[in-house]
């Protein structure tokens, strides 16, 4: 592909995410004149204080979180696809989002039968011990992972061990359902469906200025990623550490799925879809290009999601997850229709 | 051209195996060689002999159980991955599995050790990508995918990365697996080319022992029984070490030819004169079916290839094909 094609990609891209990011603003169960959304955004107040508020305190932190949590979880997968050499790759095979389950089932199970008050009703200091329990049970399960990655030489046996990792904590969260109360076992499933509008406030700030730095940080492993395209040996060949090399992957993308998954809960598929979108698109593996391109993505496809989530008539009851899956896998199919030379 | 045979790997007692925690499994002990720039050397050997071990050990992929490797001087295991980057260059016998990357990018990896933080390649580094694409006579596949390749252009495109990546030495599992004979041919003779001309040092492991005889400048002859030895393939040849290496039943070294041979089991004769290819032939189609022909076999059956037509007892048939139905049926008849 030229580099003028790649470039008008990208645009086009960039502008997907505008436009979708425009549509997020504008629709919604409560229609809101155009000019009013711009005068609130402009910080020049409305006559409607219920229309400032549902702008401010709602559309536009989902939809930044949308976009961030898109981003993230597109460059998690591609990292995670590059590193095992498998296309089925994606941030949920390590257990890394099962370890967030984990820890969110441990708070929200236990906090019920143990401590005799349901973290759900807790407001904003139950959203925040939430928040610290996923990021603490993912990077619990992201060190056992990298220690096992030093430990073994293969990458299929890695990745069966996550998968194992990953069985394993699940058979503890439903251990942990059986003892535990029926009202939190519902808050429980509720933030397994993911949401990009779970949280509230200054914690889409901390989240957005986190996704802010992590993302970033992905760009210095470009070389690192094209080399471990052409497999172990070849790349030790030119000079890289492999095994140095294979935890620096794991751990960003670690790092990514689990501050997304923690804030949005466990969102499915996006992370699998958009680096096949991606690679059919602008057909190639060259991560300089395919990691822009990932993250842009990404961003674009969960404010799409997002979108029909609260399509009028939804009115927002739609988990995230049925609509990512739905969306994600007929254009997946498609690409790979389409370009039937492009096997992956 | 005597100067630029340089030594430049030196192999010492070395002893090639897999550490386990049962303790060592040696697979090859007590290896002491060298190789040398502008010298194709190939390694020969049946399956298991410890090929892939020894290459393994020679590229750093597996540390050995004993002994010491020097490259240009300085020991291997003093090398770090970066800097060996720059001195061993290999071509694996793995297929390689990547879609969506162009020839041109994938040659442009062998650059890797000498790009920055980035990977940015510069002016000169794009040169040397460029050399080392004509210099294997890939231009035309330059900005193929890697995926719409077949076996052997795919080992001519890794064969560009190690030329790409500027290594004094480069190493070879089995390029020429997988491949047709030209392509074979082709690709021994293009590595031949390199070493003459861009003064390497290339060191490849092979089953195709013909080839190999014919165009290693060294052969190192690997087996369980007999260890490495070494020598150019004619005095191997000469001194009896080839068919020693590769005695099975039903193949003779042949020393004629410095070649490897089948032996047939014969049970007939014939008389057969004559002289040249059509000699040689008739010579060959009758050993294939187990009866010895030369002037000095059985003469109820004589065979005359000097004329227009082969000419059997008198019959005169156009084809080879004729004769042996012809013979067939004489031997049939004299042993009834």
């Amino acid at each position: 592909m030229s580099r003028s094609k790649t470039a008008v990609l990208m645009l086009l891209s960039g502008l997907s995410i505008v436009l979708f990011f425009i549509l997020n603003l504008l629709l919604g169960s409560v229609s809101i004149p155009v000019g009013s959304i711009i005068d609130i955004l402009l910080g020049r107040g409305a006559d409607n204080m219920i229309w400032t508020n549902i702008i401010m305190k709602s559309r536009l932190p989902q939809s930044l979180t949308a976009a961030m949590a898109g981003a993230g979880l597109a460059v998690s997968g591609l990292l995670m696809q590059t590193v095992f050499r498998n296309p089925l790759a994606g941030p949920s095979v390590l257990g890394i989002s099962s370890g967030a389950s984990l820890g969110v089932a441990f708070v929200v199970l236990l906090s019920g039968s143990i401590g005799g008050v349901a973290l759900s009703k807790l407001g904003v200091i139950g959203e925040v011990t939430i928040t610290f329990s996923a990021i603490f049970g993912s990077l619990l399960i992201m060190a056992l992972i990298a220690f096992v990655a030093g430990k073994v030489r293969g990458n299929v046996t890695l990745l069966i061990m996550g998968v194992m990792i990953g069985y394993i904590a699940n058979a503890i969260i439903g251990v942990l359902k059986f003892f535990s109360a029926e009202e939190d076992i519902r808050a429980y499933v509720i933030w397994g469906l993911g949401s990009f509008a779970r949280v509230s406030g200054g914690q889409t700030m901390v989240f957005i200025i986190l996704m802010c730095v992590l993302l970033p940080m992905s760009f210095f492993l470009i070389k690192t990623l094209n080399l471990l395209l052409l497999g172990d040996s070849y790349a030790r060949n030119l000079g890289l550490n492999i095994k140095r090399a294979r935890l620096l992957v794991i751990a960003s993308s670690g790092i990514l799925v689990a501050v997304v998954t923690a804030y949005c809960g466990p969102v499915v598929f996006l992370g699998l879809a958009v680096p096949h979108i991606c690679r059919g698109l602008f057909q190639t593996s060259n991560h300089a290009v395919i990691l822009p391109a990932s993250m842009l993505g990404g961003a674009s496809l969960a404010l799409l999601c997002n979108l029909i989530a609260r399509l009028p008539g939804f009115e927002g009851a739609l988990p995230v997850n049925s609509v990512t899956a739905l969306i994600g896998a007929p254009v997946v199919m498609w690409v790979l229709f389409d370009k039937r030379r492009n096997e992956v | 051209m005597k100067g630029q045979y340089k030594e430049t790997i030196r192999v010492d007692n070395l002893v090639t195996g897999y550490r386990s925690k049962k303790g060592d499994i040696v697979i090859t002990r007590d290896i002491n060689a060298a190789l040398y720039s502008g010298e194709l050397t190939c390694l020969l050997g049946p399956n298991g002999a410890g090929k892939s071990t020894l290459l393994k050990t020679l590229t750093a992929f597996l540390p050995p159980i004993a002994g010491s490797i020097t490259v240009e001087s300085k020991l291997l295991s003093e090398y770090t991955d970066a800097k060996l980057a720059k001195v061993i260059g290999v071509v694996l016998t793995e297929r390689l599995n990547i879609n969506n990357m162009t020839v041109k990018e994938l040659v442009g990896m062998g650059r890797s050790p000498y790009t920055g933080f980035w990977g940015r390649m510069s002016e000169y580094d794009r040169m040397v990508v460029n050399e080392s694409i004509s210099l294997v006579n890939i231009g035309n596949l330059r900005d193929r995918m890697i995926q719409t390749l077949s076996d052997g252009e795919r080992q001519k495109v890794m064969i560009a990365k190690s030329l790409a990546q500027e290594t004094p030495v480069i190493f070879l599992d089995e390029p020429t697996a997988f491949l047709d004979y030209p392509s074979k041919v082709e690709i021994m003779q293009l590595l031949q080319r390199l070493a003459r001309e861009k003064n390497k040092t290339v060191f490849l492991s092979t089953h195709d022992l013909e080839l190999a005889l014919q165009i290693a400048d060294r052969v190192w002859l690997i087996d369980k029984p007999h260890g490495v030895t070494i020598g150019t393939p004619e005095d191997l040849a000469l001194n009896g070490d080839m068919s020693r290496y590769f005695r099975r039943d039903g193949v003779i070294f042949d020393m004629e030819s410095g070649l490897f041979k089948i032996c047939h089991e014969l049970n007939g004769s014939v008389c057969l004169n004559g002289t040249g290819p059509r000699f040689n032939m008739v010579r060959k189609a009758l050993a294939r079916r187990g009866i010895y022909a030369a002037p000095d076999g059985r003469k109820d059956i004589t065979i005359d290839t000097s004329g227009e037509n082969y000419n059997i007892n008198g019959h005169s048939v156009t084809s080879i094909a004729q004769l042996l139905d012809r013979v067939d049926r004489l031997l049939l008849k004299n042993n009834v």
